[in-house]
């Protein structure tokens, strides 16, 4: 608590990094852009190359701004659902979220194969899937809020979201096997998230639906650590706790299904930067957690998506890849380090 | 007079049926006065008090706080009536000793849960009335069983409520421990006016220090002070004599 003086630096670095990342990210691509170029065409100067410009405001910097929403929500939702579960290693998909988006796109692509006859006309583009993984979601989600609203333990709640992953895997796992080599393909290419395909306008979307998120989250700060003690003591306080729970639980569909529904599964953003978070902030306290894990999921995803442009190169590596192969070693690495996972 | 307890049963409720565990039990406690449950294992001594303090429903019979039915209360008004320590571990020990403690001002604080200074000021003085200001600073993995407890009534006291429930504060501890937290809270009770109900094992340390003790059985419970139970043979009915006796004379337990 005296402690919050000095977090404002770590805040206000963050912030720094995080700018001068966002410019790094963009100055970066296929095509091969000025980084002097690059900051005029942003401050507005419109005297350098047009096709320039339009690279830059039309794909890099929509890309950018999905990054940081991603990494920011991702992370959020991981801090949200490892205090709920009182679980190191849960994440933003231990409720099913993200093996229901999977079975929603999985229907689509390879389930329509099936009945071509029926679906002759082509569906297969953007908004098509950002429906159907929504739709995934949402359902598997509102199965879950169903339950959760009756089951008083928590953890069991937690293996619940465990098994609708493993029923929705096996439904996928069936229509793979029945479908075309290349609509297997296209499923799988889903299944290694894109940053690169949002318009200006799902990214407003976007952004609308993830403010409500962090908005709900905001208002769970004070149940949030006072799950820390327990759920019988959090009651003691005063908390009401189905209520707090529903809540929590909505902000982390409202995250990591938009998230997902938008650009596609991203694994280990959302159980890393907690950790990691709690290295630099040395508190169990919400009210510096929350912005704190925005700040460092958003600076980290774009850290990644600078790695998956492979400076130098035409070509852009899967984001999903990425992420994992900097988040597995991290935790390994924390692991190692503090002997234990604390949350 | 604080808590009042009239013709309670306790049990659990499913769809199908209904457990009882006890039932008929009756006390009323004072301002205070440090109230000890005494009972075998199984009779319902932390069903009691998880009843009391609103984790579970009863079955039957009333519990009145301040005259005011429990079920009446909401849970942010009967979180500044009743404060909890229990036996479960609370669920992360990275909290440092004094977030743990401020969490207990949870019921006061805004929707952000911001310290006034008057939290501040109540955490302090709990902190200090446990006498565990060296410990502030530390997380809660690196403290002993004894020092965790302390740690916990601390909290408990910093929630500045009437009545303050503890399910088995002295299990994991040594007899030295075990006297040091009940003297301790023994001390609370009669220097804060504060109601303390606890359930407990050591009947023989709660016959010395509890102003009152309340005997759990199945189909009735025997609520009076230590000295007046004893006359009333009651200590004698809570084992099978076959295996253990109570001795009158010495207010101890002998194994026969």
């Amino acid at each position: 608590m005296h402690q919050t003086k000095t977090y404002k630096f770590y805040f206000l670095g963050l912030l720094v990094l995080l700018l001068l990342l966002f410019f790094i990210n963009i100055s970066l691509g296929s095509v091969t852009i000025p980084f002097k170029n690059t900051l005029a065409t942003i401050l507005g100067n419109n005297s350098s190359n047009q096709s320039w410009s339009y690279i830059i405001w039309n794909y890099r910097i929509p890309k950018a701004i999905t990054a940081i929403l991603v990494g920011g929500s991702l992370a959020l939702s991981g801090l949200l659902m490892q205090t709920l579960f009182r679980n190191p290693l849960a994440g933003p998909f231990v409720l099913g979220i993200s093996s229901g988006s999977s079975l929603g796109v999985a229907l689509l692509i390879m389930g329509t194969g099936l009945f071509s006859s029926i679906f002759s006309f082509n569906i297969f583009n953007n908004i098509s899937l950002i429906i159907a993984s929504s739709l995934g979601s949402f359902l598997v989600l509102l199965a879950v809020l169903s339950i959760a609203t009756k089951v008083k333990d928590t953890m069991s709640l937690l293996i619940i979201g465990l098994m609708f992953g493993s029923i929705t895997g096996a439904v996928v796992s069936v229509l793979s096997y029945f479908s075309s080599a290349e609509k297997l393909k296209q499923y799988t290419y889903w299944s290694f998230g894109s940053l690169g395909d949002l318009s200006w306008y799902q990214l407003a979307l976007l952004s609308i639906i993830i403010c409500i998120g962090i908005a709900l989250s905001i208002m769970s700060i004070k149940p949030l650590n006072a799950f820390l003690l327990g759920e019988n003591y959090a009651q003691s306080v005063g908390v009401k706790i189905k209520k707090s729970r529903l809540i929590i639980i909505i902000a982390t569909g409202l995250l990591a299904g938009s998230i997902t529904a938008f650009a596609g599964p991203i694994a280990f953003i959302g159980l890393a930067v907690p950790h990691l978070t709690r290295q630099i902030f040395n508190t169990t306290d919400h009210k510096t957690l929350v912005p704190a894990v925005l700040l460092y999921g958003a600076l980290l995803m774009l850290l990644c998506d600078t790695i998956a442009q492979f400076p130098g190169s035409d070509s852009v590596l899967p984001i999903n890849a990425i992420t994992s192969i900097v988040g597995a070693p991290v935790v390994i690495w924390l692991l190692i380090r503090k002997r234990k996972m604390v949350f | 007079m604080s808590l009042k307890v009239k013709n309670l049963s306790i049990g659990y409720k499913s769809k199908k049926q209904e457990t009882v565990i006890a039932k008929n039990i009756s006390f009323s406690l004072n301002k205070g006065e440090i109230t000890a449950i005494v009972g075998i294992n199984g009779i319902g001594k932390s069903t009691l008090l998880r009843t009391i303090a609103n984790i579970q429903p009863k079955l039957s019979g009333s519990i009145l706080i301040k005259n005011k039915e429990l079920s009446n209360y909401t849970p942010l008004d009967l979180a500044t009536k009743i404060s909890l320590v229990l036996t479960e571990s609370i669920a992360t020990k990275n909290l440092t000793v004094a977030e743990l403690i401020a969490l207990g001002r949870q019921p006061y604080t805004n929707w952000l849960g911001t310290l006034t200074d008057t939290d501040k000021a109540k955490t302090k003085e709990a902190i200090e009335l446990v006498e565990i200001s060296d410990l502030q600073d530390k997380r809660c993995f690196e403290l002993s069983d004894g020092q965790l407890q302390r740690v916990m009534i601390a909290r408990a006291l910093a929630q500045d409520t009437q009545i303050i429930l503890l399910d088995e504060p002295t299990s994991h501890l040594d007899l030295y421990h075990k006297v040091q937290i009940l003297k301790l809270l023994k001390n609370i009770a009669h220097k804060t006016n504060k109601t303390i109900l606890f359930t407990t094992h050591e009947i023989a340390i709660a016959i010395q220090l509890c102003d009152k003790i309340c005997i759990l059985n199945t189909e009735e419970s025997f609520f009076d002070s230590p000295c007046n139970i004893i006359e009333q043979h009651h200590f004698e009915k809570l084992f099978p004599t076959d295996t253990i006796q109570f001795d009158t004379g010495t207010a101890s337990f002998k194994v026969t």
